[in-house]
């Protein structure tokens, strides 16, 4: 088994209203099988056993599923390897004395609450303003019995795969969510359960993340390229075209 | 939403990221194609005189003279619109990420899409100089230009009177290629924000993109330079 010695450049915040500053961490004999995220916590354990106060870090199923991790690593939010998540992302795609940014997810919607934690309730909030389909429960009905294309089935669950991450809002040069929101929406849109609130969702949806403060697309693209779970930009064309007929429809209505 | 809004579905519209982003994609569209017709028009140029200035004679008779101004005042309104509500997005874009990256990277965005507010105020800046220069006319030999021999104001003599100077050249083709940069982000993100771009049809939006940025530039580059080559000139004094 090889072993890389890094160095890490970690953006190091005591707390929500505290500066931060880079500071510099010597990260020698990292074993190259070890996922970025076993890497901190090498490298945690250093620092406990010095007696000083770990990096902290969001994580969670460590497997891909949860979008619990974050970090832009090398100013790429889940790192260079395109199509993972930061827990997925092994130490193998980094070279012997490589130099390694370590930043928090930036964007003025994602406050920083200390070292690499930021707080991402507001993709919540967004979700809670209309990325949801009312059913009555505790009568299920017949399976199959609502037919769906399957371009549209296909298309829904790939919108469907958003972990809700947040590294999109990262890349994007002006920190927007449009990627998020508008696979969120075309998640329900597709489908004919989405529709009975449709217009409801997108207008609710749009008006929730323009007041949580994240930026305008201006269709760089930047969130696809990072996004693990590659959902493309289509689906923001898509909320595009959603959001001008809703806001027709409620002005004709 | 302002009090003083006169029409509120149109204020909602401007209000919000989405909305205002429409706002830019639709007067995109109208000066975009002011910039096709004003491009066709200037090739007119090389089918000499009589062609051009009979073609600037009907544009200022179009509808007994309305019509150049009813014209004119949609460009410049769609102008305006394009330009504030860009400025206030990009100010807004700003914002939302206040502190930036330490090691800032770029996987996939274009150079051309990262530089839209500059080539727009380039291309702003020069759009006021070349008003002054051949609609106001600021330039005495121009604004006391001779009639042609139909008794027409002389666009072509204009034209190449204007550019035959080194330093308006220069900005015209620095302006122009930056037009260009503008446009090849500009008319594909047309179709994004208006919602026609899919996974299947995006390589061919952004090839339509380029290539028309790319047709409006060559056709308002050759105009300058056929005219400092000496390839066009002044017709024989009559
Ligand atoms: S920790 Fe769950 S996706 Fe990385």
């Amino acid at each position: 088994m090889a072993t890389l010695n890094l160095t890490l450049k970690i953006w190091r915040q005591d707390g929500p209203h505290k500066a931060g500053r880079i500071e510099t961490y010597d990260a020698h004999g990292i074993p190259d099988d070890a996922s970025f995220l076993e890497m901190l916590d090498i490298v945690n354990e250093r620092i406990i056993e010095q007696g000083g106060e770990p990096v902290h870090f969001d994580h969670d199923c460590r497997e891909g599923i949860c979008g619990a991790c974050s970090l832009t690593i090398n100013g790429i939010p889940h790192g260079p390897e395109g199509a993972v998540t930061t827990c997925q992302l092994h130490m193998r795609k980094f070279n012997d004395g490589d130099t390694i940014w370590v930043e928090p997810f930036r964007a003025k919607a994602f406050p920083v609450l200390r070292d690499l934690v930021v707080d991402r309730t507001a993709f919540d909030r967004i979700i809670q303003a209309g990325g949801f389909i009312s059913v009555r429960t505790g009568s299920a009905q017949d399976a199959n019995n609502l037919p769906i294309a399957k371009d549209d089935a296909d298309a829904s669950f790939s919108a469907a795969a958003c972990i809700g991450c947040g590294a999109c809002v990262a890349a994007c040069k002006n920190a927007s969510a449009m990627l998020f929101v508008s696979a969120k929406a075309a998640h329900l849109n597709l489908l004919p359960q989405g529709q009975p609130e449709k217009t409801r969702r997108v207008l609710g949806m749009v008006q929730q993340m323009d007041a949580e403060g994240f930026g305008n697309c201006t269709n760089q693209y930047e969130c696809e390229a990072v996004c693990p779970k590659e959902i493309s930009a289509g689906f923001i064309s898509k909320l595009n075209r959603d959001y001008a007929l809703a806001a027709a429809k409620e002005t004709l209505t | 939403m302002k009090k003083s809004c006169c029409c509120p579905s149109v204020c909602a519209l401007w209000n919000t990221s989405i909305g205002k982003k429409i706002i830019v994609a639709v007067t995109g569209i109208l000066l975009v194609g002011f910039l096709i017709g004003h491009a066709s028009g200037n090739l007119l140029l090389f089918l000499g005189q009589e062609a051009l200035n009979s073609y600037a004679e009907f544009l200022h008779h179009m509808v007994h003279g309305v019509g150049i101004w009813i014209a004119r005042v949609g460009i410049l309104l769609a102008f305006v619109l394009h330009l504030v509500a860009t400025v206030q997005l990009t100010v807004a874009n700003r914002a939302a990420r206040p502190l930036e990256y330490e090691k800032p990277a770029t996987v996939q965005a274009s150079r051309s899409s990262r530089i839209m507010i500059w080539s727009g105020f380039t291309i702003l800046a020069f759009v006021i100089y070349h008003l002054l220069h051949y609609t106001v006319k600021i330039q005495a030999n121009l604004a006391n230009l001779p009639p042609d021999a139909e008794g027409r104001f002389d666009v072509y003599s204009m034209v190449i009177i204007g550019f035959s100077s080194w330093p308006a050249t220069i900005f015209y083709l620095i302006a122009v290629s930056l037009l260009c940069s503008h446009l090849s982000h500009g008319i594909a993100s047309i179709f994004q924000t208006l919602g026609l771009r899919t996974k299947r049809n995006a390589g061919l939006i952004q090839m339509v993109g380029r290539t028309l940025a790319f047709l409006i530039w060559a056709a308002f580059v050759v105009v300058p330079l056929s005219v400092i080559s000496g390839l066009v000139h002044l017709p024989a004094a009559s």
